[in-house]
Formats: structure tokens, sequence, C-alpha cells
């Protein structure tokens, strides 16, 4: 006991040894606290004492060996199947370490030291034996050994933001000057939630509560910092808080807003690579461009006719089977754009995972009702996540139906290996003059092609638009053409 | 309104701006039985983690029940392509979850009862929570002859299973679920759980042991979902000796339960389902025009680590079996993944007809195994 032994140093020794002393307890960590003397060993010799604190470890701290507790049912071994932590790592404590299976239970071993991963004793899928060590937990020197019995505890924190938990019946943890604040405010400290660790209550955790409950954000509060107390424990002299200014009303001063928000850098994996890859290649096409309007009023008529008989063949028939087999025939009648025979034409899709092209095989031999079914099945595919690679890949052609979202006009780009791509904008109804000069309604919809212009000229491009063009303004002379 | 109850009062006391599930609890009582009102089956399981993780265990005991839509479920240490048919569920719209509980692959539908054990860790007592069912069955029809075993099933007439079983310890929680199966589609039960991939597959990962199994409407037509959760929900008062009515609960409701989207999201992820089975491989081949065509392929974290083609010299120019290989390696696990790589790769490397055509042949042998 310190009062039976006489000190005889000089009187700032005794001083420096009476205020660690309380440090050590006041404080929460003392982070690299090699304290140079032991609580119940003094030593008379003045000048050993000087330096109470280090900045960096000198020596490794204690190796605690934690063992595998008694997972309970009698069971005496586990497979490791898990590590959630590697060499090297730092842990809290409660933080996860890794899972074991025994006989249908999975179990999540948390660690019961604070400190750095230095050895894990267990592969994957290897037995571990309940009472051997785990791991090796570097800890931090000074600390008082671990409890040797798992420390029964209310459940940890969630780490989302407007935790509404309720710190019960456990002493509420906060400084005296955080304490100081609730008091002067009228807030009790078991309503406000605890930001900190092990459910410390902070300062900013009582401003947000007075936010809360006020709705407003606060001036930033004339506080001083919360520090530590000092040891001696002298009555707090000055006050917490300066007396406010005069009467006049102050200049809301809005605490300037902290953007917390990241930048995230990802690597380009999966559909995203495959995107990346075919629109570099994509690149090395010339591409130009050429933008119509086409007038859709007939096909609008023709479409709403023939509406029933589709339905009551089991089809929702939309324009797009129009769109794909006229672009077929164009191509037959006028312009050979490209030599392959299968004129595959694929439909621009927007899925979750983002843009999929699948392709209608051999529109050349299905009349438009096949397409319209053949449409319907890669579209229940794509929703569900289920194209198959055949539906992916030999496209000859592509349409856009960006119009669908929204849009007029676009600047489509080119899928190699094809040579032209078309881009439909919404269909919009629009006064134009007829050709009696007068104003009526009509359905227009804008068409933005794009096409490889070492293979096919302006003059081509606009031959085959036109055709494309006419037949969608008269679809009666597709009956001439069909095949 | 998300919480049934007798007593509108309580509800109103309760509901104050930071009230949430737990506190709801205190003020009820001590013991709790709970039933989920949702079908889903990720919301059910993010209604057990959140109750494990945030509502205190120590002195309580709480009973969840729940049915779910047409799901399969599998361990957390499980390989999904070893357990299940995925193709079969993906043309059926059957998802797929992981739970963090071990043990084996279960087939959900609305006539398969679930049922979750919360206890405090000291006091996780498996044998104790499958009497409750079997007495609870028992009471029902006293000369039904079910037993629990000491793998913690539940047989019917010493033969069928018509229960399994899965726990998780956490630090200082436990919860112990298992299925009962009413009247559940025995015919699809048997098509799902039934992998084609299962020889080509080598892993640690957990597997499961399949058993002959029976719906208890089978044996009594009377032994409906409804009339056997009632039965469980009175022995296990009888047994906890308590007398709290049964509590309904929204599993989407976030501001009862915060941070419960999140923990549902989270198990939807492909990376919790699929990327946490433990490392396998798989060796197959394919036979392209008479060509047989070894595939090998080591899987970590559901994404493929090595990747590797057998095949005769010439068949194919070894610059694109390298980057085809290539643009393999680190990709998902994944039909559908592959199938864009695949378009990918065809589309910016002009390939002449019959290599494209085998590219695409050897993918087809490499999907039908995901």
């Amino acid at each position: 006991m310190a009062a039976v032994i006489t000190v005889r140093g000089p009187f700032a020794f005794m001083r420096r040894l009476v205020s660690a002393r309380l440090h050590k307890h006041c404080c929460s960590r003392v982070q690299a606290a090699c304290l140079a003397y032991r609580p119940h060993s003094y030593s008379l010799t003045a000048g050993q004492q000087r330096r109470f604190f280090r900045t960096s470890y000198a020596a490794a701290g204690p190796i605690m060996q934690f063992k595998l507790s008694d997972i309970g049912e009698g069971i005496m071994e586990v497979t490791v199947k898990e590590w959630y932590v590697k060499v090297g790592d730092k842990v809290s404590q409660f933080d996860s370490i890794c899972e074991v299976q025994s006989d249908k239970a999975s179990v999540t071993i948390t660690s019961r030291y604070d400190g750095i991963i230095r050895k894990l004793y267990y592969d994957i899928d290897s037995i571990a034996n309940v009472g051997n060590p785990l791991v090796d937990i570097e800890t931090e020197a000074g600390e008082v050994e671990g409890p040797q019995e798992d420390v029964v505890e209310t459940p940890p924190m969630s780490q989302e933001e407007h935790t509404h938990q309720e710190i019960k019946g456990q002493k509420t943890q906060a400084t005296p000057a955080v304490r100081r604040l609730a008091t002067e405010n009228n807030i009790k400290l078991s309503e406000v939630v605890a930001s900190g660790k092990d459910g410390r209550i902070l300062k900013e955790d009582i401003l947000n509560f007075i936010a809360q409950q006020t709705g407003a954000i606060l001036p930033p509060a004339p506080f001083q910092e919360i520090r530590p107390p000092p040891p001696a424990p002298a009555v707090p002299s000055a006050p917490a808080k300066p007396k406010t200014p005069a009467p006049s009303i102050p200049t809301p001063v809005i605490p300037k807003p902290v953007f917390t928000g990241k930048d995230r850098t990802e690597p380009v994996k999966g559909f995203q690579k495959a995107m990346v890859k075919t629109m570099s290649s994509a690149l090395k096409i010339p591409h130009f461009g050429y933008c119509d309007e086409v007038d859709l009023t007939q096909l609008v008529r023709l479409r709403s006719e023939l509406k029933g008989l589709s339905e009551s063949r089991g089809m929702k028939l939309s324009y797009m089977p129009f769109f794909m087999k006229l672009r077929n025939i164009s191509f037959f009648l006028d312009v050979q754009i490209i030599a392959q025979a299968a004129h595959n034409i694929g439909l621009a899709m927007d899925t979750t995972q983002g843009l999929l092209v699948p392709n209608v095989k051999n529109v050349q031999m299905l009349s438009v009702f096949e397409i319209a079914v053949e449409l319907n099945r890669l579209q229940i595919l794509g929703a569900s996540g289920q194209l198959g690679a055949s539906d992916l890949t030999g496209g000859t052609f592509t349409l856009s139906n960006i119009g669908s979202i929204g849009g007029t006009y676009a600047k489509p780009v080119i899928l190699p290996p094809e040579v032209a791509i078309g881009a439909l904008g919404k269909m919009q109804v629009l006064p134009r003059f007829n050709s009696k000069g007068d104003l009526v309604k009509a359905h227009i919809m804008n068409v933005s092609w794009s096409a490889d212009h070492r293979i096919i000229d302006g003059a081509t491009m606009c031959r085959f638009s036109n055709m494309w063009r006419s037949y969608l303004e008269n679809p009666a002379s597709m009956v001439l053409d069909l095949k | 309104m998300i919480l049934r109850l007798s007593d509108l009062n309580v509800i109103s006391k309760s509901v104050r701006l930071k009230s949430t599930l737990t506190t709801f609890f205190d003020e009820i009582g001590k013991d709790i039985i709970i039933k989920s009102s949702s079908t889903g089956i990720y919301e059910n399981l993010a209604l057990e983690d959140w109750i494990h993780d945030y509502v205190d265990l120590q002195n309580r005991n709480i009973l969840l029940l729940c049915r779910n839509s047409p799901a399969v479920v599998i361990g957390r240490h499980q390989n999904p392509w070893q357990e299940c048919n995925l193709p079969l569920m993906r043309r059926l719209g059957i998802p797929l979850a992981r739970r963090r509980s071990g043990g084996g692959t279960v087939f959900h539908d609305t006539g398969n009862i679930n049922m979750t054990f919360f206890t405090s860790k000291k006091k996780y007592d498996r044998h104790r929570n499958l009497t409750v069912v079997t007495n609870a069955l028992k009471e029902l029809r006293p000369n039904l002859d079910v037993n629990s075993t000491d793998r913690f099933d539940i047989l019917l007439n010493g033969h069928y299973k018509i229960s399994g079983t899965a726990a998780k310890l956490g630090r200082t929680a436990a919860y112990h679920h298992c299925t009962l199966l009413c009247s559940v589609d025995r015919s699809l039960l048997s098509s799902v759980l039934k992998s084609n991939n299962s020889q080509v597959i080598k892993s640690n990962a957990t597997p499961s042991v399949p058993s002959p199994v029976k719906n208890l409407m089978d044996v009594d037509p009377s032994l409906d979902t409804d009339t056997v959760m009632e039965a469980i929900a009175s022995q296990y008062k009888k047994e906890f000796d308590f007398a709290t009515p049964v509590i309904t609960v929204d599993p989407t409701h976030e501001s009862l339960m915060p941070g419960v989207h999140k923990m549902t999201r989270d198990l939807l992820t492909w990376e919790w389902v699929y990327g946490k089975t433990p490392k396998f491989s798989v060796s197959t081949s394919v036979v392209v025009d008479r060509v047989n065509i070894t595939l090998d392929m080591d899987i970590k974290n559901g994404k493929v680590e090595r990747f590797d083609i057998g095949f005769p010299d010439g068949w194919l120019p070894l610059e694109i079996v390298n980057e085809f290989t290539s643009t393999m390696n680190g990709s998902r696990f994944c039909p559908r993944e592959t199938a864009v790589l695949l378009s990918a790769f065809i589309r910016t490397n002009s390939l002449a007809a019959d290599i494209a055509e085998k590219i695409h042949r050897l993918c087809e042998g490499v999907i039908s195994v995901m």
C-alpha cells in the first residue's frame, strides 16, 4: 500500500507517479503504454521515470493463444470452413474470426482479444479440436489477461447510422463532458443512440439527438473540446459554455456539410468486360450516321386491325416484327449489303445485367407473326436472365428500339462484325401536311442508322432507308413483295 | 397493420419514434412465438438473421414459424451445382438461397413448415426442440409414429424423413431451425434436388444425405400446415410455460427492424448465393464433330480460377485457345455470363466460320455444367 512506503524521491517524481496511475485508470486505451514501472513495486531511484509513454512498440506484446471454446452439446471436434482473417490482420474483441461446422451446426467464432493475428492453426476443411489453440493473437503490451469465459453481453450494435438501439439496464458510457452536455439540454442518456465503441455516447450523438428532436441543424455549439478529466479532482472553475452574446439574433451558421462519399475503383469484369471489349472493337469501324423520319400512320391502322387476330393466336403484336421483316425485304430487293444468306436480325435488349443483343434467326424464312412469336420468346428469356449462347451469337444486323424507353434521335454503335445498325426513336403524334395540303395528325417515328463507311456509302444507305420507309408508310405494298 | 394483436394499446404505446421490434418484445413478455407474414425465402431468412443479431436472447426463447413459396435452400458450406438441378430451377423460376446455418439442402414450398428455435448459446438444446415438435404431433394424432433420431431428423413410421435440422451458433445466441413436410410437392422436390453434374464435380463441400421422404398429409389428410403450426405453437407454450398469443410480423418492415432490408439484399447477391461455395473442380468432356475435347476447371469463390482445354493438335489455333482461356479466367461460373462472354469473344476476334462454330460448341459444353 502506498501509505506505508515512505518515498524519499523528489516531489516531481511523486506527482508524476500519482498522475500516471490515475491516467492508467481514466484513459480507455493507453496506446503504447510501456509504463516504466509496475504498480506495486516502487523504485526509489529517481531519474529512472522520465518518460511514461513511448511512441512506438519497442517490443512485441504478449501472444495470447486463443483456444477453441466449448461449442455445446458435448461436441469435441469441428471442421474449419472459412477464415475471416489472415495473419497480420488487426482484430477487435468480438470480431468474427472464422466459421466452423459440426454436425449440421455452423458456428461463428469471435475474438476474445484485441490485437493482431499472428498465426492460424488450421487450414480450410481441417478438423479442429475443442480446447486446442485456434489462432495466436498478439495483444497490446500491458493489457490485462482476457477473461477465460466468454463474456455474456447484449447483442452487438448495428453498423447502420440511425440505429434505434436502446441501451438496456447497462450503465451508459459517456465521458463527464458529454454527460454535462446532455444534462444542460435535458436529455436522458439512455435515449441517445450511441455511435462510439462499446456503446459509448459521443458528443456528436448528443448533437444528432438534439437535431432530430428539434428538426433543425444546429450551429456548432461553442463548447470546449472534450478531454479526459485532469488528474487532480479540481472543481471545474470555468463554465463549460461561455455566455451567449446579447439579444441580437445571431446569423445562422450552417456547418459546412462534409461529403463523406468516396470514389470507388472497381475492376471491370463479367458483362462489363464483354461490353468494353465489344465497344473497343467497334471503335475501329468508321461510322457514318443517317437519320430520317417515318410516317407510321398507316402501319398503326394496320396493326390495330390485326391486333384482335393476333391475340386470338395468343400473341401480342408489336411494331418490331414489321420493322424486322421489312428490313429484310429491302435487302433482297435493292441493296445487297451483306453477303450472308442468313438474316439474323438482332434486337438490342435492356436487361438488369445491361445491354444484351439476342437475334431472331433466318428472318427471311419467317412470317411477321412467326417473328413476333420468336421475339416474345427472346424477351421472356432476357427478362429472366436465361438467354443462351446460340441466342446471343450469329447476328448479322441489329435494331435498337431505344424509343420504347425514350428519345428521338440516336447515334448507335455498330456491333462487329455487322456493318450497320438502326435505332428507332419513340413514336409521337405530330401535325403534318398531307398531299392535299391539309393539316393531319400523323404518327411519326425517327430512325437513326449507322453504317460502316468502308463498305457502305451514303447513297446506298439513303436508298435502303427510303425503301424501308416506303414499305412502312404504305404497308399494303408489302403484299406485292412479301416472300 | 403490421403487428396483429388483440391489445391495440400495446401497439400505440410502443410505436414511438425510436421503437423497434426488440422494445416491443420487452413489453410483450419474455418468451414469444412469431409468425412471418411473408412467403419470400430471402425475407424470411433475413428475419431469422435479424432476430439472431439484434434481439437479446439471454433470458428469452423465441419460436419463429413461416412457410415459403417454392425455393431451394442450401446450407452455408454447400455446393449448389452438386446439390440441385440448377437448369431446371432456372426454367421453372425457382429461386436458390443459401442460409447461414450449416446442414444440407432442402426444398421449400407452402406445404413445408419452417420452425426456428432461438435461445441463448447456453440453452441451445436441439433434442428439446425436436421433442416439442414430436409431442405436438402426438397430441394431434396419438397413433402417429414420429420420432427424432440422433442425427436430429424426425422420422415417420421409422423410415420416412419428415424433418431435417440445421443450426447456427453465434457469440452469445444460437438458433436451431428445422422443416416439417406436411403437403409438399414430392415429385418436384425429387427432380429439383437431383443434380445432373454431381459426377463431374469434385469438392469438399458438405454433401447432403438423400433420404426417402413422405408428407404428413399422406398418412392423415387432416394434418395440413395450419393445423400442425397451431399444434406446435401450443406445445411450445406448454414446454416453456407462457401464454402470450402468436404475433405476426412483416419481415420487410424496415423501421421496426432497422437493417433488415440490407440483410435481405445481402442474401440475394450472387456473391453470397454462389460465391460462397467452397473451392471445387470440374472435369468433363464434350464431343464436337466426333472429336473428344476435355474441359478442366477450378472454381474458387464461384469464379473460374483455372480453365484448361484438352484437344488434339491442330484442332484449334493456339492463339484462339489462349485468348478464350484468358477470357474465361476470372469469370463467374454462371451460364448467363459465359454466354455473354462468348458472344463478345466471337464479335471481337474475327474468326473463320468453322473455328467460331467449334468455340461455340465448346462453350455450350462448359455451360451445360453450370
